[in-house]
């Protein structure tokens, strides 16, 4: 099945990056923006029929590897 | 020669460039904000090495959006010199002011070494100190070196002589080997259709005085100068 | 604040002690509110007082003609003429480091280049010292290689070069990895900035980023030992942004080429805390601050959250009142968050506001310089006399000499450290005359006929053998190392890490440590004019090896004489300088080839040592050496090895006869024995180079001539015991070495 991962920053941590884009949204006129977070999107195939063993396969993915669980949260969905 | 060193936040090898220039080969050169505009008098503009807006979202995206890129552009729709190294590479090709993109590396890191590179055309405004096929020991310091464009690009620009510089062996083999970070077809530096807008990844500002053991890179900086003296050899 | 809520757990959360609270409480004379007791806490903690060690390091010699300022400042400060002074500190970021090895990596640079360029430097050289657990530990390869992307990631967006370093593998530190970063900057001698709050009624001034959740309490964090329950402290990782870094550089550097700034600090551990008490009590003022002007990234932060925080890219300014405007304008130029947040007193008092109302209010000294001070307990381990003792009868003497040099050009700690430094820029700022690889880096002063030469050494095996004896040996060799450049050192700075404190027996190996430093620095003649102290190195109760790093400044000139480590002509002679002896105690050869981390360091004799490097530097400014080399990690064979593979050009081989001497084989090859330097010089000076050594009283021999394409070490006396010759082809040296690491990371 397909999933779809999402991986951002934790709530508080410092997004550096996000912090430059807005900066430029700003100077290129976009003046009403805030918050800017970035983060990574992720699509994999998982050969797994049973929902629950992909589910648990794709949260020990995450844990272990897609996120650094230090300053990132992520979030995913099977299809 | 008055030379304008465009300093964007975060450029890094802006003070090389002007100490190259103005301590070295003893020129004029006036270094530019990038929230400013470009004032008259300039012979020839370059845009610096460095991480211009850290590098995020993708090299040179912000920075092309600087207030001075307007006037840079319009400097070299006129015909003037305007010459990128590295991230002013990568900014000239998100500015559109030379065709392609730059990706990362294939090996996905930072690389910092020398490298060599042959000279594919030895009759441009900013190589005419060198001998065509000559190769040149030149460092590298990039992430984001991996130059790709579509195909049809590729063969335009290869037909119209705009591949300036491309990775090679110490010998001037074109090799995948001497390729260090996947660029497309080993190339290291192209111009564009007209000829007076060069961006290179390698750093000839690194690699110009005897005392860092190379002046590979000052052949690079003589021709600028000498086209800027004598505008009337040029080619193109 | 209620009385009850400080209770015992409170303090032992912000790691007071009873006694220590006591001490706030007569300081007070009252209870210190939740905001108080935090800032406290901050500043009281080990990371920040140096409470077990200060009393200490008062031994330290810190004077001298060059030096313009010792310790006690944000770095220190050397004068190398020309109207010109060299600035430069090491400092610790391990605790963050193995939390999550790239910020904690990239802060570490953060901090450091900060400590430089608020003294008025632009930093123009980065290296680092790294401690890492055997390349056979996953985890081991996951933190070298997030240490090493964040230090690139850091330095190389910042535009200062890092231009050297030295990294060890050893299981000790698999647990609690050592990260020491060290920079270097170049400030004008009437240009020194302080951190001092002078003037009073001047404004304070906070700019750069704004202030998170970040670090709260990084401080305290590293001051503690880990244990499986640090993942829990885990939300205090900062991240580093080296872009708004690199803006606050140049804005600073602009502040300070006017005359509108009094005094600067960077907001680093205990951040708005330990800038605003710390200028203070520098000065003898005091400092008011209304915290509701502290830029904020997050809704809802209490005054406790914004004096502990640890946000990067941070300074505290006091700028000559009437002149705000001036600094709001260069700060906003460089897109920098900027604010007045209050004024400097006279009160001696860190007194903070927000609405009007006052939220602490704490004496400035208090805080900075009347932190407990221990004279903690010391007693050598039990287990030190095992540690020293080597048999070695029962050691069977090196057979295959050829195969014992591969092992030990694959160990990672001898092994080519390329995979690391391509990942560095070292060369922006076009100052790089030598480039990572050698002895030492050299870097071109430009507008002067000057270069400086700079090292980052320290062997903690043989520290962990003979603390006193590994400490001197730490001094020595990074001095060496810079009398290979041709350089005359002239400042130290220290980053001193060890495992817990309160453990007697760390006490004892930090104590003798310092007596060594002490011992050598005085010897050599150089001063140590600044440094750090990371304690509490330990996981799980187990210690790493104490590791004073060290790291060296020297001065070339002309800038023209330096030299490298490498072979350069077919046809040199090869001359050893020193003696060797029977010195296997501590090595790298008796560890790879025997498992063994014991005996007696090799033995220093100081007056010998100075001897050697003096004699060094003189044949180099003369213009007699090709290239110089210290012989270290690996002895004589490895170092020969390293003079004919380390270069980046063509590579020339070596034939070399030794005569045994009475020494075993093994001890020829591969002892450590100290103050030796091997040099290769041209034919026709070397009578002129052996007869200046002998006049210099320092012994000398010449043992080879550099040529062809193998190296080959015959041992006169000795050739019919097989195995006893090295005799290996560069080709088969070169990929052993330069391929060590990028085998063990799997990515050969």
């Amino acid at each position: 099945m397909k999933v779809k991962i999402h991986v951002t920053l934790k709530q508080g941590i410092l997004d550096p990056q996000g912090k430059a884009i807005e900066h430029a949204l700003d100077s290129l006129g976009f003046k009403n923006t805030a918050n800017m977070r970035v983060g990574k999107y992720m699509e994999v195939d998982v050969n797994e029929p049973d929902r629950a063993k992909a589910d648990a396969q794709v949260k020990a993915m995450c844990e272990k590897l897609l996120a650094n669980t230090v300053i990132e949260d992520y979030r995913y969905e099977l299809q | 020669m008055k030379i304008g060193v465009v300093v964007f936040p975060g450029s890094n090898c802006d003070h090389d460039c002007q100490y190259i220039f103005q301590d070295v080969l003893g020129q004029k050169v006036e270094m530019v904000w990038h929230k400013e505009t470009l004032r008259p008098g300039l012979d020839a503009i370059l845009l610096p090495g460095g991480f211009s807006y850290g590098d995020y979202l993708r090299t040179g995206a912000i920075a092309r959006f600087s207030p001075v890129m307007t006037a840079v552009k319009a400097f070299a729709n006129k015909g003037g010199l305007v010459m990128g190294i590295c991230n002013g590479f990568q900014i000239l090709l998100e500015a559109g002011l030379l065709p392609g993109v730059m990706l990362r590396n294939t090996s996905l890191n930072f690389i910092c070494k020398d490298v060599f590179v042959k000279v594919e055309n030895a009759a441009t405004r900013f190589t005419n100190h060198c001998e065509s096929g000559q190769v040149l020991k030149i460092p590298i310091a990039h992430a984001d070196g991996n130059y790709y464009t579509d195909p049809v690009t590729l063969g335009g620009i290869k037909a119209n002589a705009q591949v300036v510089f491309r990775y090679c062996t110490a010998e001037g083999k074109v090799t995948p080997e001497a390729n260090p970070n996947g660029s497309l077809d080993n190339i290291a530096g192209i111009m564009n259709a007209e000829g007076n807008v060069l961006g290179m990844m390698p750093h000839p500002e690194r690699c110009a005085e005897t005392v860092l053991g190379n002046e590979a890179g000052r052949l690079i900086f003589l021709s600028m100068l000498e086209t800027l003296h004598k505008p009337q050899l040029t080619v193109v | 604040m209620n009385a009850s809520v400080i209770t015992k757990a409170v303090l032992e959360q912000h790691k007071l002690s009873e006694e220590e609270y006591k001490k706030i409480l007569e300081i007070l004379g009252r209870e210190p509110n939740w905001t108080e007791l935090g800032m406290f806490s901050a500043m009281w903690s080990e990371h920040c007082s140096y409470k077990s060690s200060r009393i200490h390091l008062k031994k330290l010699p810190t004077t001298g003609p060059r030096v313009v300022q010792g310790p006690g400042e944000n770095a220190g400060v050397v004068d190398i003429g020309d109207g010109l002074c060299a600035v430069f500190k090491m400092e610790s970021h391990n605790h963050p480091s193995f939390i999550e090895p790239y910020q904690g990596a990239a802060t570490g640079v953060g901090g450091i280049l900060r400590d430089i360029f608020t003294m008025g430097a632009r930093p123009i050289a980065l290296l680092n010292s790294l401690r890492f657990g055997g390349l056979d530990n996953a985890n081991t390869r996951h933190l070298l290689k997030g240490v090493v992307s964040g230090i690139a990631g850091y330095g190389n967006c910042m535009g200062v070069p890092t231009v050297g370093g030295e990294i060890v593998f050893n299981d000790i530190y698999a647990l609690n990895p050592l990260v020491n970063v060290f920079c270097l900057g170049i400030a004008k001698r009437d240009k020194i900035f302080l951190g001092k709050a002078a003037g009073v009624g001047n404004p304070v001034i906070y700019f750069g980023s704004k202030t998170g959740r970040d670090g709260i309490h990084g401080a305290t964090m590293a001051s503690d030992s880990f244990d499986e329950e640090a993942a829990q402290k885990r939300p205090t990782v900062q991240v580093g942004d080296p872009f708004t870094e690199k803006l606050l550089l140049e804005a600073c550097l602009e502040l300070m080429s006017g005359d509108c700034l009094v005094g600067i600090q960077d907001m680093g551990a205990a951040g708005l805390t330990s800038s605003a008490c710390e200028m203070a009590s520098r000065e003898g003022t005091g400092v008011e601050l209304d915290l509701a002007q502290v830029p904020r990234r997050e809704p809802g932060m209490t005054p406790y959250e914004v004096m502990l925080s640890e946000s990067q890219e941070r300074m505290l300014m006091v700028a000559t009142a009437g002149r705000e405007d001036e600094v709001i304008k260069i700060c906003r130029k460089w897109d920098l968050d900027v604010a007045v947040i209050g004024r400097v007193t006279d009160t001696g008092k860190v007194v903070l506001t927000e609405n009007g109302q006052v939220v602490a209010e704490v004496p400035a000294k208090a805080l900075a310089d009347e932190g407990p001070r221990y004279d903690r307990p010391s007693a050598p381990p039990a287990y030190q006399d095992m540690l020293q003792a080597l048999n070695y009868d029962a050691l069977p003497d090196v057979k295959d000499a050829n195969a014992a040099l591969l092992a030990l050009l694959d160990s990672p700690t001898i092994a080519s450290k390329r995979w690391v430094y391509e990942q560095y820029d070292h060369m922006v700022r076009t100052n790089t005359m030598v480039r990572p690889g050698s002895d030492a880096a050299v870097l071109r002063v430009k507008g002067t006929n000057k270069a400086l030469a700079l090292s980052v050494d320290c062997n903690a095996r043989y520290c962990l053998l003979n603390p006193y004896e590994g400490a001197k040996i730490a001094i020595a060799e990074c001095a060496r190392n810079l009398a290979c450049s041709g350089a005359e050192p002239i400042g130290v700075t220290d980053c001193l890490n060890f495992g817990n404190p309160q453990r007697p027996e760390v006490m004892w190996q930090f104590l003798l440590a310092i007596e060594g430093l002490k011992d050598a620095c005085e010897a050599m003649n150089v001063p140590i004019v600044s440094g750090n102290v990371s304690f509490y190195n330990e996981t799980n109760d187990l210690s790493i090896y104490p590791t004073p790093m060290i790291g060296m400044v020297g001065l070339i000139e002309p800038a023209d004489r330096a030299v490298t480590q490498w072979f350069k002509q077919n046809g040199d002679a090869i001359i050893l300088l020193g003696n060797t002896r029977e010195d296997l105690g501590g090595t790298e050869y008796l560890k790879v080839l025997h498992h063994r981390e014991q005996g007696s360091p090799p033995l220093l004799n100081l007056d010998t040592e100075k001897a050697v490097q003096a004699c060094t530097i003189h044949l180099i400014r003369e213009g007699l050496v090709q290239s110089a080399h210290d012989c270290s990690d690996g002895g004589l064979a490895v170092a020969l090895a390293e003079c004919c593979i380390s270069g980046s050009g063509e590579r020339l081989g070596a034939m070399v006869q030794l005569s045994l001497d009475g020494l075993r084989r093994d001890a020829l090859l591969f002892g450590e024995s100290q103050s030796r330097i091997l040099l290769s010089v041209k034919p026709h000076q070397e009578e002129r180079v052996l007869s200046l050594a002998k006049e210099a009283a320092v012994p000398a021999a010449k043992i080879g001539t550099v040529g062809g394409n193998r190296l080959v070490v015959q041992v006169a006396g000795d050739q019919r015991i097989a195995g006893c010759t090295v005799d290996q082809e560069l080709t088969a040296l070169h990929e052993q070495w330069a391929r060590a690491i990028p085998r063990a990371l799997g990515q050969d």
